[in-house]
Order: structure tokens, then C-alpha cells, then sequence
């Protein structure tokens, strides 16, 4: 630790894990997010952990609910395709409130769409994939360093919350080089799992059941009810983004997250260089989405612009949180593309009528 | 004259009414369980993995740390448990439905990768909470809620054998098929389910019990004539034997 290193994204996203205290992996292979299991494989021996190669995601996202039944700390990986298999088994463990980090390495889609990076995953993510009312905290990075940070503070978050944690990244961030370094979190005062975890019958006192079911409709609303509870909680104190450049006579806010943001900074640079008031509102939680600072835009702005990834899926909760204040653009690539500057800047520049 | 006590409800059973209905095993297959675990003395460190079918409430009448699975991923479950906390005994108690259609995969690699978990296999032919449908055990020309010809094989195939097709594997270390519609074989049942979770707790290996059961009320006859059925219909297709034992 202290000492910066250079690495690749998927490998200093297990890392960080193992930093944080994870000490249990189940995977299935899929690219292109197969650094992750593969360095777990190599580290988790090393530290006491247990690897374990699934014959699924299915399986995969069960086993999650087996060892986060148990109240350890567990986490998977996967990438789009993967995640959608596990989809029903985040909305069991949502609701039997085990805590446990998903990491998604997105690819494009839909389908198997291809194996080069994308941003379409971001509905599944943040508006359910599984049944249920349910929400998953989801975690965006923008750099690897903040990747790092942001993996050591979801398992914090997961147990804090009893809640499902994701890390949402694109294939571009699992695939890329950067220097990091690793900073010993914060220590947070996390609640004693034993409380409901199975195992400690005898310190307990009493026994634990890890369910789902709830056949009488009044406990299930009642549970459904304490589930919202904690969703406002996490909404009123997780919710995180970086404004960059949004001075207080800005004309054009972008908007972009993980890999998109970076391509948005670059334009951002060529657009004030050419005299052009633009700024970026960048989410690092995209669930719960910063509605906020989309609310307090000064009378300056003219336009906004979403840029991703996909064909149009964070740009939805942009105009939540613009409420038709202003009109609300979007500019994607899709299919394994990704938007270029020159692209971008040239589309602000069209919005904008420069 | 001093009292004997000849029988008492197994400490780890509560003293509550299952809602099964009349004739079916699971009751008997819940007690033989309980009688194990109390035996063995471990209560405290026991846990099981409920399946989705009849026997989704189960936690309702033995008295430990239980898991709910979602249908079929029971020994997901259980492996990550017991990987996680190797000091428990993790079981699983699984219908044909939930094991041998929607949770083939995890079954197989469970048993496969050797997990150090007790796997109690309930074997009625059919699918009891959703009404009586075909399940993989159904057997051929025998009337189903969506078999209503019989089972023809040559639309849906034959009887899976689940004991035998796990026995196929290097790791498994018990496997056995037992029934529970006679005190004889009762006896047996119990046996079985004890080495099964010794197999476990002496570290040799995945175990498995398939327990032959009746269903009367899907299967549309009473209860003696369900109990006859397995004797005389299911044991010549499922025979009751020791396939694996450690060694």
C-alpha cells in the first residue's frame, strides 16, 4: 500500500477486494472480464480465500447467496450477458437483504452482442433486470484509481445497507493500463452479521431463516414497505457525482459516466478553447442518480447533452433531474464504439448552433 | 409400574401440523432428518437449504438455521455455505422437480466438484405444488396433469435416474435410494440419511439419499393404494440400493 503501481482494470478491481476483505469469488468465465477471476484465482489461495469456478452465472449468483447467507464477505464478476443470467438471483438476495458486490465489465449488446466495451447495461442496472421492486446501489468509475476507492467502499456499503452492491464499468476500463494506488479505507462501524446470518445459532440464541417467501400479502407489503425504507436512506446518503467545469454562466452541460466521462473532459478542453461555456455533470452513483445538481442549473444553460455508450438508456434519468427546464440532447455510439472528441464536439457545437 | 418412554417428537421438531396432505412421505422423510440431526448431535450447527415445491416450508417443522433457494439452486447454495463455514453441516432437501428438471446443472457439479454437503432427494414421480405436472421421475404411461396419455417417450423421454447417473461420478462419496412406505424400509431410510451426513461431517466427499415418496392426492389414488404404487410401479424402475459408499 502507499506506493502507486501500474495495472490493469480488471486486475486492480479484484485486488481491491481482496484489499477490502473479500475473501470468497464465484465466476463463470466471460470476456471481457476474465482478468478478474482469473487473478482471484491466483491471490484468494494466497490469502486464505476461496475461488471457486462455477458451472454458471445462474449457479454463479446463487453461490452469492449461499456465502453472503453465511455472512461473509463474497463477490462476482461478470459481463453483460452474465449479469442478465444472474438477474433473478439479485432480486433473491435483494430481497432476503444480503449484502454482496456485482461487478458488471460491460460489453455491447444486445444478446451476445460483441465483446468490445459498452454502456447498455446501465437500465438492467439501475431499474431492476430481476422482479420486484428492488434497488441495487451501482457504483460508476470514472478512472481506475476511483474504481479501486469506489470497490473498497462498495463492500462497506453492501454491508451497511444489507444491500446488493454494483460495480458498473465498461470493457475499455477492465481492459486499460493506469496507475493506482492503493489506500487503506476508512473504517467504517458495520452492523454484527450474526444477527442474521446462519451459523450462529448458539451465539444467537435462536435460529435464522434466509427467505424470500412471504405467502400473507400484509408482511410481504410491510417488507416491501421497510425495503423502500432504506432505499430513500441509501438515496439520501449515497448518492455521488463530480461537477467539472460548471461554472455559474455554463451554456452546455454534458453528461457521462466510467469511460464516456474521459472522452467528455477531452471535448470539454476543445470547446473552451474555442470559446464555448461547457461544463460536465458526472454521476459516480447511477443508482441513486444525482438528480440534484440538475436541479439547481443556473438560467445560463442553453442545452444538455447525455453521452454514452448505448443508444440512449442514462439520458432518461437526465431529464428526470432537468425536468424540462431545458431541452435534454443525446449523442451515443453503440456496438462496441465508443464516441470520439471530435464527435462530441462536434455535436454540442450543432446543438448549440455554433 | 414405571413408565418407558418408547417414542418422543425428535428435540429439533417443532410441535406443529405440516400442511401435507394426507398419505404423502414428506412428514415421515422431515422426521427421519430430525431424528439424525438429534442423534448426531448437531443442532446447533446444522443448517438446510429449502427448495421451491411442497417442501418450500420445511423450516417450519425442523427447528434450524435454514436457507429458502430459489428453484433448483439449492446446492448452490449449499456449496457456498459450507465453503464459507466448513465447521457446518450443510444439507439440502430437494423434490425431483426442483433437482432432477430446473436444477440438473448445479446438482451434477455439486456432486461433480465433491462439496462436502448432504443432499436429500425426494423421488414422488410428479410435481406436487403446482398441481400434478409431468416431472423428469414421471413414469412411462403414467397420467399426469400434462401427461394426460401417459408419459410417451418418444415426446418427453424417459425416467431419469438420478442416483444411478450421480453414481457415474469419481467424486460423490454416499449415494443410496431408499423409500419410506413401510416400516422396513423406513429403517432403512434412516440409515442412509445418518451415513449421509457422516459421509459429510468425516470429510469424504458429496452425499446423496434419494428417498422414494408418494404424492396421493396428484397421483388421484389414497393413500394404500399410493403406498402400494411405489412398491409395485416405482421400485422395479428405481431400485433401492447402496450405489456409492466411502471407502
Amino acid at each position: 500500500m502507499g506506493e502507486r503501481v501500474l495495472m490493469k482494470g480488471n486486475e486492480a478491481l479484484a485486488e481491491a477486494a481482496i484489499q477490502a476483505g473479500c475473501r470468497y469469488f464465484f465466476g463463470y468465465p466471460i470476456t471481457p472480464q476474465n482478468e478478474i477471476p482469473e487473478y482471484m484465482s491466483r491471490r484468494l489461495p494466497e490469502v486464505g480465500g476461496v475461488y471457486l469456478q462455477s458451472e454458471s452465472e445462474v449457479a454463479t449468483i446463487n453461490m452469492l447467496f449461499g456465502a453472503a447467507g453465511a455472512g461473509v464477505r463474497v463477490m462476482t464478476s461478470s459481463s453483460s450477458p452474465g449479469i442478465s443470467l444472474m438477474s433473478e438471483g439479485i432480486s433473491y438476495i435483494a430481497g432476503a437483504e444480503l449484502p454482496c458486490v456485482i461487478m458488471n465489465v460491460m460489453r455491447a449488446g444486445p444478446g451476445l452482442g460483441g465483446i468490445l466495451p459498452g454502456q447498455a447495461d446501465y437500465l438492467q442496472a439501475t431499474r431492476g433486470g430481476g422482479h420486484g421492486d428492488y434497488r441495487l446501489l451501482v457504483l460508476t468509475p470514472g478512472t481506475l484509481q476511483e474504481a479501486i476507492d469506489l470497490v473498497m467502499k462498495a463492500f462497506d456499503l453492501a454491508d451497511l445497507y444489507r444491500n446488493p452492491v454494483m460495480v458498473l464499468v465498461d470493457g475499455f476500463m477492465g481492459q486499460m493500463m493506469e496507475a493506482v494506488e492503493f489506500k487503506a479505507p476508512e473504517k467504517l462501524e458495520l452492523p454484527d452479521k450474526k444477527e442474521w446470518a446462519v451459523g450462529y445459532r448458539k451465539e444467537r440464541g435462536g435460529r435464522t431463516i434466509v427467505k424470500t417467501l412471504s405467502l400473507e400479502p400484509d408482511p410481504l407489503e410491510e417488507h416491501n414497505r421497510r425495503l423502500q425504507e432504506k432505499y430513500r436512506r441509501i438515496e439520501k446518503n449515497e448518492v455521488r457525482h463530480e461537477s467539472y467545469m460548471m461554472d455559474d454562466d455554463v451554456e452546455l452541460v454534458m453528461v457521462a459516466y466510467g469511460t464516456t466521462s474521459r472522452i467528455v473532459r477531452s471535448s470539454l478542453k476543445a470547446l473552451r478553447a474555442e470559446g464555448i461555456k461547457a461544463g460536465m455533470i458526472r454521476p459516480i452513483t447511477a443508482w441513486p442518480f444525482p438528480y440534484e445538481p440538475f436541479k439547481k442549473l443556473p438560467p445560463s444553460v442553453k442545452s444538455v447533452l447525455a453521452v454514452e455508450m448505448s443508444c440512449g438508456q442514462m439520458v432518461e434519468d437526465v431529464k428526470l433531474g432537468v425536468a424540462e427546464r431545458f431541452p435534454v440532447h443525446f449523442y451515443g455510439r453503440c456496438g462496441g464504439n465508443a464516441p470520439s472528441v471530435e464527435e462530441v464536439v462536434h455535436a454540442a457545437k450543432e446543438i448549440l448552433g455554433r | 409400574m414405571k413408565e418407558v418412554l418408547i417414542a418422543e417428537r425428535p428435540k429439533s421438531m417443532y410441535k406443529v401440523s405440516t400442511h401435507y396432505c394426507p398419505g404423502c412421505t414428506h412428514g415421515i422423510a422431515h422426521r427421519l432428518i430430525a431424528e439424525v440431526i438429534d442423534e448426531l448431535g448437531i443442532q446447533d450447527r446444522a443448517v438446510g437449504v429449502a427448495p421451491v415445491g411442497c417442501s418450500v416450508l420445511i423450516y417450519n417443522y425442523i427447528d434450524l438455521d435454514w436457507y429458502e433457494a430459489a428453484h433448483g439452486r439449492a446446492p448452490a447454495v449449499a456449496t457456498a455455505c459450507k465453503r464459507a463455514r466448513p465447521d457446518l453441516a450443510v444439507f439440502t432437501y430437494q423434490g425431483d422437480g426442483d433437482l432432477a428438471s430446473i436444477g440438473m446443472a448445479e446438482i451434477v457439479h455439486a456432486a461433480n466438484r465433491g462439496e462436502r454437503i448432504s443432499v436429500i432427494f425426494i423421488n414422488n414421480a410428479i410435481y406436487g405444488m403446482t398441481g400434478g405436472q409431468m416431472a423428469p421421475t414421471t413414469l412411462l404411461s403414467q397420467r399426469t396433469s400434462t401427461t394426460p396419455y401417459g408419459r410417451d417417450p418418444k415426446a418427453s423421454g424417459y425416467p431419469i435416474r438420478v442416483a444411478e447417473m450421480l453414481s457415474a461420478l469419481a467424486a460423490p462419496g454416499y449415494i443410496a435410494r431408499v423409500s419410506v412406505v413401510k416400516p422396513k424400509y423406513i429403517i432403512k431410510a434412516k440409515e442412509a440419511i445418518k451415513k449421509a451426513f457422516l459421509t459429510q461431517i468425516e470429510d469424504k466427499g458429496f452425499s446423496l439419499v434419494e428417498i422414494l415418496s408418494t404424492c396421493p392426492t396428484n397421483w388421484g389414488v389414497s393413500p394404500v393404494a399410493a403406498t402400494n404404487w411405489v412398491e409395485e410401479q416405482m421400485i422395479p424402475v428405481f431400485p433401492l440400493k447402496e450405489f456409492k459408499v466411502p471407502e
